[in-house]
């Protein structure tokens, strides 16, 4: 089992260029089902990708693939030809937001926006347009979503995934990496690691994903790792203390940061003090988190949870 | 991305939103040039002369240089002297100001250089309130607050009368709402004009954040003058620096001597640079895996001399940017190389390593720590340079190397 992607997905790639081809091809490589591909003036045409398989992810296929992606004008256009069910976009910053309203619009299940530096405006109207939508956005500025040894939609290695019993949640991209890997290296795996993305207007958060992570059997424990900034880790606490039976471990980027960098202070009012890596800890160690004390740890946190919880 | 006061009083006075009057000056006799016609349109021979920083609090601060003199200062002399008396006081302000260096609460202790005074005329003024929007992270939406506390630090407001605090949460398929404006006016005790002229102001602002992406603006004070009408008295703003490709009017504002060189240096080759005190330079991939890696040294007893995340789409030119940036700095005496490869590949990292390296020397230890996509070809391409390099197994692994060896 597994939560939001799986072998049945069906996948749709927004944007083309040579981030949005690298990607792809590395999807592919691991066994990810890339249905069609939409990048204006390429309709009509198809594109090739062809190298050696990637064997840590699906498993029992040929040692080489030649996969030709057919490409359309318009997500609508592809999913009507192709039954494509989820969409990656790697669509530069400035056509971004529009290329999330274009898949919400097709009515895909699952959004996955890699791309980093969309204006937090434009995101302020896709999240506003995207209300009530049956459709998931995860990110943007996000890493992606993959479900180890059966579909891999975005940027991460996979190399260092290797199913197993814990789901992964991250607001950052290479700290994901990170704490796949050393699930991957205690021997715990993962069941599916979702990426949210750092920016302050996002799809999912981490509520969401904890709620599917907490309805799948397969995911045993979780691991959630949040950095300073906004409240979205004291909420996740909260709703964990009054939901989550699973076991979780955590890990909170930026102790010594320092403080007011990115925004003038009006911003730090509105969360009323808090954000702060502190703040953030003590909410999630009072909801049971058993919390990594340094990055390298998170592994370690992991078992221990999973000990507590007499799941070892 | 911040600008100057004046500046954001121009795109407000662009977009119908009431500001004084008033003129930039860099020299003493602009300053001068400055003053009859702002009495003449303005029929108040009060004169105000404000510093142009990017730092609030500068009512209340003062020159190095010059002890008794505050940042904004009032010239009433007109009062009796007529111009004459307006013009030599502003002479004699300006000439003082200019080049020295004012200290407030927000410059820290070296305070800034004034190179700009924005000379604006006096406004007769029958309240002080606050005002600003700003994006609430929780909603995802731009959020308008006010207070009656006009001129007072709104982290001061908010601490003792939080209750004073108005908030309208905006959504960005109506922007502020006639009600909520009214409601906001309200609050704050407006009536008959002002009442009017302050849901006329909101509106106004709500919809110039919202277009023009600002992620601050704050009005303080927002003031309300004896005929009732309702104008910004002081104007701060900063910029979403992923929006300034649509507003190149915006992106000229930009004052590069209000800036750090080595950031600004760093963001023209796309890295996120950030000084700090310590003497273990990082380069690392990631905000999140940059800050972590800054926490893992202090944890292991050493301390980051800088915050550097090469972002995503790095080339090697931008990596060898980063690693010149960081070798620049007196105090770094280790270096640090932190890459869990996604969208980065390793190799790219270690070409620019070994590029910056033939560049630029080497003369303090080097960890590197890769991991990730194209890891196998980046350790080969570091292996091969004959570079004097310390590979590290994991971040810890190569935190407590770097801190042990600059010991």
């Amino acid at each position: 089992m597994s939560v939001l992607v799986d072998k049945n997905t069906r996948l749709l790639v927004q944007g083309l260029g040579t981030a949005g081809r690298f990607h792809t091809d590395r999807a592919i490589a691991y066994g990810t089902n890339v249905v069609a591909g939409v990048h204006p003036g390429k309709g009509g045409t198809h594109l090739r990708f062809e190298g050696e398989t990637d064997h840590s992810g699906v498993p029992g296929r040929p040692d080489q693939y030649e996969v030709d992606v057919p490409m359309f004008e318009t997500v609508r256009d592809a999913v009507e030809a192709t039954g494509a069910n989820a969409s990656v976009i790697y669509v530069p910053p400035f056509g971004a937001a529009d290329a999330i309203l274009e898949a919400n619009d097709a009515g895909l299940d699952l959004i996955v926006c890699i791309t980093e530096g969309i204006p937090v405006q434009d995101m302020v109207v896709v999240k506003r347009a995207m209300q009530g939508s049956p459709s998931r956005l995860v990110g943007p500025n996000c890493p992606g979503v993959i479900t180890p040894h059966e579909c891999k939609i975005g940027i991460m290695p996979g190399y260092i995934h290797q199913g197993g019993r814990i789901g992964v949640v991250s607001r950052s991209g290479t700290l994901t990496y990170e704490a796949v890997k050393q699930l991957t290296d205690v021997g715990l795996g993962q069941t599916t690691a979702v990426g949210i993305g750092g920016d302050p207007v996002n799809g999912t958060n981490f509520v969401d994903v904890l709620k599917v992570f907490a309805e799948d059997d397969a995911t045993e424990g979780v691991i959630m790792i949040g950095e300073i900034g906004g409240t979205a880790e004291e909420d996740a606490a909260a709703w964990m203390a009054e939901h989550l039976k699973k076991p979780v471990a955590g890990f909170i980027a930026g102790t010594t940061a320092p403080p007011g960098k990115r925004m003038g202070h009006a911003g730090a009012i509105v969360s009323g003090g808090k954000g702060t890596a502190e703040a953030k800890i003590s909410a999630l160690t009072s909801a049971g988190v058993v919390m990594a004390q340094t990055p390298s740890d998170m592994g370690a946190a992991m078992l221990e949870a999973m000990k507590r919880a007499g799941l070892s | 991305m911040k600008i100057h006061e004046y500046q954001a009083k121009r795109l407000m006075a662009a977009r119908g939103i009431a500001v004084p009057e008033g003129r930039v000056a860099t020299t003493a006799d602009e300053a001068v040039a400055a003053v009859r016609p702002l009495i003449e349109a303005a029929g108040t021979p009060v004169i105000v002369v404000k510093s142009q920083i990017h730092a609030g609090g500068r009512g209340k601060g003062r020159f190095k240089e010059h002890p008794d003199l505050a940042g904004v200062t009032v010239v009433t002399s007109g009062l009796k002297g007529g111009p004459e008396a307006t013009e030599a006081d502003v002479r004699s302000l300006a000439e003082r100001m200019l080049g020295s260096t004012l200290e407030t609460i927000q410059t820290g202790p070296e305070g800034k250089i004034v190179n700009r005074l924005y000379v604006e005329q006096g406004i007769a003024i029958a309240r002080e309130l606050y005002l600003s929007v700003v994006l609430d992270r929780e909603s995802g939406r731009n959020l308008m607050m006010a207070s009656t506390e006009g001129g007072t630090e709104i982290e001061e407001v908010a601490a003792e009368t939080p209750e004073k605090i108005l908030r309208e949460t905006i959504d960005p398929a109506v922007g502020l709402a006639d009600y909520q404006a009214r409601r906001m006016g309200l609050g704050l005790g407006l009536t008959g004009d002002a009442l009017k002229n302050g849901i006329r102001f909101m509106k106004a602002l709500a919809s110039f954040a919202s277009e023009m992406d600002t992620d601050l603006i704050e009005i303080n004070p927002l003031v309300v003058t004896e005929a009732g009408e309702v104008m910004a008295l002081d104007g701060k703003m900063g910029f979403d620096d992923n929006s300034l490709y649509r507003h190149a009017d915006v992106a000229e504002l930009r004052d590069e001597t209000e800036e750090d060189p080595a950031e600004l240096e760093a963001k023209a080759f796309g890295l996120s640079f950030i000084k700090l005190d310590g003497s273990i330079g990082c380069l690392v991939n990631g905000a999140g895996l940059a800050m972590a890696t800054m926490d893992t040294i202090k944890q292991v007893g050493g301390e980051p001399a800088n915050f550097l995340d090469v972002g995503g789409g790095a080339t090697t030119e931008n990596v060898t940017a980063a690693f010149k940036i960081i070798t620049r700095d007196p105090n770094v005496r280790g270096i640090f190389v932190n890459i869990f490869g996604g969208i980065m590949k390793c190799d790219t990292i270690a070409n620019g390593v070994v590029e910056a390296v033939k560049q630029v020397g080497l003369e303090v230890p080097l960890v590197v720590r890769l991991e990730g996509t194209n890891v196998e070809l980046g350790k080969r391409i570091i292996d091969e340079s004959g570079l004097n390099v310390m590979s590290a197994t994991d971040m810890k692994d190569g935190a407590q190397k770097i801190v042990e060896a600059t010991r």
